[in-house]
């Protein structure tokens, strides 16, 4: 039960979307998009976040937040496609395997790819490989659509501007089919937060590695990717200098201990470098 | 506050008056009665409110109504004798009955969707619901009754 | 199965008003003042209710429990106030605008922390309290009860021994987590009748609690219950019914609905007991227990409730099944600044197995003897005597090593403990034996009664709760069984209503089939006289020489004359119109027998009527680097007495595992430094899913209970017993270090694999 009381819109253009987005603005409603909405459902009933929310406008009716295909170089998943959809999909492997270990099958149904990198919650495992395979953003707002690389605009989380929302995901195609590993450790469940998430694809042979439940927030490290493709280092020696590097302290909650994460870190980057350096 | 909301329910036009805020289990149980659809965490984490929006299954607490204008919705309400159902009954898959609508559901949807889902499959649909009275070994053997996958042994 | 079956939480009537809980955001604080004025603005308000409307204390062994928090909350979740609104939302609405101050205090934040010399209190009226049993709280701390046991003479035992073995165990506090939250619906009509509609396992102790705090007549008190969706124990206690008639009665009497939210359910109504306990054992070489000194320091949490008795029964039959000469054993219930506790299947007993069965396999090692062996040698048996002294019958205890010797062919024991799979996975298995008996009041007692309906199919009314356990189809087929009819011609009522079926104690402690089961035999008999009465007129002959079956009532010497019951249940009629008889009404009750109570000093007494047995194992895949585990196998033989059902029995055994193999895995609460409970939805609190569970293996050992209908022991709890136990006995093997406490999550293995590493160095 959500206790508090919001307007419901349902846009059926971009256009449309971004000047309701402005209207309710102007009338002071803190509009929200609403892609799956089950972020935003399940934290307002607890009253967390978003409670100044008058008025939420579902994008999942606009064509192009649904759209999947190819377009030149790129892939395109629109934001509202449901995370079991990409599960199932087949097309980017990596995107798939990440996606189906968030939450549970039923709930994916309902979770969009947008409505997971745009989330509150600090997991977000659906960026990952977009943060690896340099993706880009198409993004809508009151100046227009633009076309944005992902590292200009998601940095520990989605920074848009007011007004702006995701309407596609653009992946260039060559990456699509590289070598990929990705492991999701919890504290136990199969469903469940991340203890820890690593994500690797190899490229002329490097290894690019992205991180979920390691930190407060997911990310890609080139500098620890540097240190970790030091094939004239060890691998433990990499890892320890990889470590090193973290953009903020390792994650000390219920899931796990800061000691105990670095442990799982260290096992999963061997088995990922193992797997990778392996492939050629 | 309110507004109407068309839609169709186990094959019936429906109009419902609604907040917006309002979930699809709110309305489900406290407009139309169907009550089959259980909170049981009302946070998407337990299935027990599972229902099928046009033919695929959805947790009702994770989906606004208003979501839902237009679209087919079926409830365990609307299943009669399928084999889903007669499969709980004769592998008793089921003690104090309140996550079997839930997990009905999903199964019914999946045995549509994929009759010949394979055990990952399997597996990673039905962790979607959770049951606290049963060890899993009975909804094991009512799902794979009704798949036409049928692996040797299914008493684990 | 078509949604047609109604919980409590599914009715609805036009004008039901809603409630809501404003709980506590602080583990212990005072409560300085509530703000209700902007609250009581809010759109759709009716009424609302705080502490010192209603500032009775309630508790069914000592009152200790404000309805809703007076002057201080003790816990997080505990109920401060309850809105009544014309809708949910704005219930919780207007919730949100009640301003409460606090003043934090310290928190007590773990049992040893309670036990602290000059502890910070939680209760600091403990010794003023009224005891409604008779309990043993210590002035100026946080003990509320003390159980001591002395059998024997543990100097003479520690003399006796060769080996000893002594370690600490523990477990967080818990949730019974069953799928439906607690729901009640209270109506105060003007007349002065209070009707209750709850999702409860003791309806008659609704009434009964409603009548006491609230001052109202019993007779005037009709507490309703339909399906109950899972309770383990935990829909046991009253508390949700007493907020809800209180919630009724400010909103005029009108009808108010109050369901939990799945948070309040876990941390606002009682959970799971936690535990902290130290366990030496000594035995000879030879690996003759000689004696066990005991303590178990239950953690009860904010208040008592079941906690004293959890914590009497767990120090009563603290050695589990074994024969030891020489015991003493210490169990306290204490206070913290935790949830509160109350019954969970297995009443103590999974507690109170989870340090005996690790510290039997700890001296097995210390002994060198194979575990199966070491507890072979020693498994109680008929003759020898309990803890508290109770004389062991072959009766009222089942077979212990015949129940382990199954199991040893079952999880394949003779292979070997271990089996190494690859170079970092490996196959380990674990066993565990266990008891259990029930703890009932001396007087409990059970009723049910028979009626006939025109076509000779029968009614059974009785006042179990039906919460998934069978216990009504069970009864059907005792009665079925009786009558020698068809199970399909007995109608069981299925909801119960404390105006019209007899009293029944409380559905738990798998007693219902012993005691209702009783019941019914009686009323069978009962119903059988009154028929050969009537058929004896009809048959011209002396009632003596009529008997029942197979819906006739027919003469013993020639079974072809005979009459149908249909015919003469509701009177029989002669062709000319006459009539005899009348209706047919059979009546059959049950009380426990031959319990005493228990002598303070030494817990010397019979607190039971009888100890079901069992023995269990688990069965891991451990991967040796990360530390991770998949179950496997997990194997339970009980001592079922006569099993009645085999697939019901299967489906409770298997049930009660799965749950002991959460529990253990991954179940506990989580609290960080102030006392908050940190995992307090599904989305944290987490339960074992579909295909996480192991393959079971299920076998019954069959030594009739004399007393019990057919023979039949309890056997609805038992599966979880021993899970724990065996699953860390499995785990210890695997990891090569003592994994003493629960849950046994991966990070907690690597944590005791680094300390032995450290230790070492």
């Amino acid at each position: 039960m959500i206790p508090i009381n919001f307007e419901y819109h349902r846009p059926t253009s971009i256009t449309e979307a971004v000047e309701t987005f402005q209207q309710l603005q102007l009338d002071g409603k803190g509009p929200l998009y609403f892609n799956g909405g089950t972020e935003i459902i399940t934290l307002l009933r607890v009253n967390q976040f978003y409670t100044n929310t008058r008025a939420v406008i579902d994008i999942k009716a606009i064509p192009e937040c649904c759209y999947t295909g190819f377009e030149d170089d790129h892939y395109i998943i629109g934001a509202s496609i449901p995370l079991a959809q990409i599960e199932t999909m087949g097309t980017f492997p990596l995107l798939g395997k990440n996606c189906s270990r968030i939450a549970d099958h039923t709930s994916r149904m309902k979770i969009t790819l947008g409505g997971n990198i745009c989330g509150k919650i600090k997991y977000r495992e659906a960026v990952l490989p977009l943060l690896l395979t340099d993706s880009e953003l198409t993004i809508a707002g009151p100046s227009g659509q633009r076309h944005v690389p992902i590292h200009q605009v998601f940095d520990q989380h989605m920074n848009l501007e007011q007004g702006e929302f995701i309407v596609q995901i653009r992946i260039p195609k060559l990456f699509l089919d590289v070598p990929f590993t990705s492991k999701k450790q919890t504290k136990i469940d199969r469903i469940s937060y991340s203890l820890l998430t690593v994500s690797a694809i190899k490229t002329e042979q490097q290894i690019r590695f992205a991180f979920s439940g390691l930190c407060n927030f997911p990310f890609r490290s080139q500098e620890m990717e540097k240190a970790l493709n030091q094939c004239q280092l060890s691998v433990e020696e990499r890892i320890t200098e990889a470590i090193a590097l973290l953009p903020s302290p390792i994650l000390n909650d219920l899931h796990g201990s800061a000691a105990y994460r670095t442990f799982v870190l260290r096992n999963t980057l061997e088995e990922t470098i193992a797997e990778l350096e392996g492939e050629s | 506050m309110k507004k109407t909301i068309d839609f169709t329910v186990n094959n019936e036009q429906k109009s419902v008056q609604i907040r917006s805020a309002d979930t699809l289990l709110i309305t489900l149980r406290e407009q139309l009665g169907l009550t089959g659809a259980k909170p049981g965490c009302e946070n998407g984490d337990c299935g027990a409110c599972t229902v099928l929006v046009d033919d695929q299954p959805m947790k009702s607490c994770l989906m606004l109504t208003a979501e839902t204008a237009n679209r087919s919705i079926t409830t365990i309400e609307g299943l009669h004798d399928t084999p889903i159902q007669k499969a709980f009954l004769e592998h008793w898959g089921f003690q104090c009955g309140y996550c079997t609508s839930g997990f009905i559901m999903n199964c019914h949807a999946l045995a549509n969707i994929h009759p010949d889902a394979n055990a990952y499959e399997i597996e990673n649909w039905l962790q979607s619901n959770i049951c606290r009275c049963t060890g899993y070994e009975e909804i094991k053997e009512a799902i794979m009754s009704v798949l036409k996958t049928k692996e040797a042994g299914t008493s684990g | 199965m078509t949604g047609a079956a109604k919980y409590t939480a599914d009715f609805t009537a036009p004008g039901l008003l809603h409630a809501s809980l404003l709980t506590s955001p602080h583990a212990h604080a005072k409560i300085k003042s509530i703000d209700l004025s902007e609250a009581e603005k809010c759109p759709g308000v009716r009424a609302i209710v705080i502490g010192q409307d209603i500032p009775v204390l309630t508790g069914t062994t000592v009152e200790d429990r404000p309805i809703l928090a007076l002057n201080k909350v003790r816990y997080f979740g505990e109920p401060i106030a309850v809105v009544v609104a014309d809708s949910e939302h704005e219930a919780q609405s207007a919730c949100q605008q009640i301003n409460v101050t606090y003043e934090l205090y310290p928190v007590v934040n773990s049992v040893h922390q309670a036990l602290e010399s000059k502890p910070i209190l939680v209760h600091e009226q403990l010794m003023n309290y009224t005891q409604v049993q008779k309990i043993q709280p210590e002035a100026n701390s946080n003990i509320a009860n003390q159980i001591k046991v002395r059998k024997g003479d543990i100097d003479v035992g520690r003399d006796q021994s060769e080996v000893t073995m002594t370690a600490d165990f523990s477990f967080p506090p818990s949730d019974h987590a069953a799928m439906e939250t607690r729901s009640v619906r209270a109506e105060l009509l003007p007349n002065g009748e209070v009707h209750i509609h709850t999702s409860s396992q003791g309806p008659f102790m609704v009434k009964e609690l409603i009548s006491r705090y609230f001052l109202i007549d019993e007779d005037k008190v009709t507490v309703h219950t339909p399906l109950v969706g899972g309770g383990f124990g935990g829909k046991a206690a009253v508390q949700l019914e007493l907020i809800a008639f209180a919630a009724s009665r400010a909103a005029g009497g009108k009808i108010v609905k109050l369901s939990n939210t799945r948070e309040t359910d876990i941390t606002g109504s009682p959970g799971h007991i936690g535990l902290e306990a130290n366990v030496k054992l000594g035995a000879t070489k030879g690996g003759k227990l000689t004696f066990a000194e005991i303590h178990y320091n239950f953690n009860a949490g904010a208040y008592v409730d079941e906690g004293s008795d959890i914590t009497e029964i767990a120090g009563l039959n603290c050695t589990g099944p074994y024969k030891i000469d020489h015991v003493w054993c210490n169990s306290l219930c204490v206070y913290t600044n935790h949830p509160y506790a109350t019954s969970f299947r297995g009443y103590g007993h999974g507690e109170l197995t989870f340090p005996i069965e690790r510290a039997m396999d700890l001296l097995a090692e210390k002994l060198r003897i194979d575990p199966i062996a070491f507890r072979l040698k020693n498994t109680i048996k008929p003759g020898d005597t309990t803890p508290s002294q109770t004389k062991l019958t072959k009766s009222n205890i089942g077979n212990v090593a015949k129940c382990l010797e199954r199991v040893k062919t079952l999880i394949n024991w003779d292979e070997g403990q271990t089996v190494n799979l690859s170079d970092r996975l490996i196959r380990t298995k674990g066993i565990s034996c266990f008891w259990k008996s029930s703890i009932t009041p001396t007087d409990a007692t059970s009723g049910a009664i028979l009626t006939f309906n025109k076509d000779g199919s029968i009614n059974l009314s009785c006042g179990v709760v039906e919460i998934g356990q069978g216990t009504k189809t069970v009864l059907a087929q005792i009665l079925a069984e009786r009558l020698k009819i068809h199970e399909s011609k007995i109608h069981v009522m299925m909801d119960v209503d404390t105006q019209t079926n007899p009293q029944h104690w409380k559905t738990v402690a798998s007693s219902s089939v012993y005691m209702v089961g009783n019941a019914v035999l009686r009323a069978a008999e009962d119903a059988i006289q009154q028929l050969c009465q009537t058929a004896s007129i009809v048959l011209r002959c002396e009632p003596g020489d009529v008997d029942v079956a197979e819906a006739r009532a027919f003469l013993i010497s020639n079974p072809d004359k005979y009459v149908s019951v249909k015919d003469i249940a509701n009177g029989y009629k002669y062709t000319n119109g006459n009539s005899i008889g009348g209706t047919v009404i059979g009546r059959g009750n049950f009380i426990m027998k031959h319990l005493t109570s228990i002598d303070k000093e030494t817990g010397k007494g019979t607190p039971a009527s009888d100890w079901t047995v069992g023995a269990q194992a688990v069965e891991v895949e451990f991967d040796t680097k990360s530390y991770n585990y998949k179950l496997i196998h997990a194997v339970s033989v009980l001592d079922a007495g006569k099993v009645l059902h085999p697939k019901s029995a299967r489906g409770q055994v298997t049930g009660a595992m799965s749950m002991g193999l959460s529990w253990a895995t991954r179940e506990g609460f989580s609290f960080d430094k102030n006392g908050i409970v940190l995992d307090n939805q599904f989305r944290t609190y987490k339960m074992l899913r579909y295909g996480e569970n192991p393959t079971y293996l299920v076998d019954f050992i069959e030594t009739p209970q004399i007393d019990a209908p057919y023979g039949a022991r309890g056997l609805g709890e038992h599966g979880i017993i021993g899970m724990p136990a065996a699953l860390a006995n499995s785990l210890s093997t695997a990891a090569g270090v003592p994994l003493n406490q629960l849950p046994l999550v991966p990070e907690y293995i690597w944590e005791q694999k680094r300390g032995e590493a450290s230790d070492s160095n």
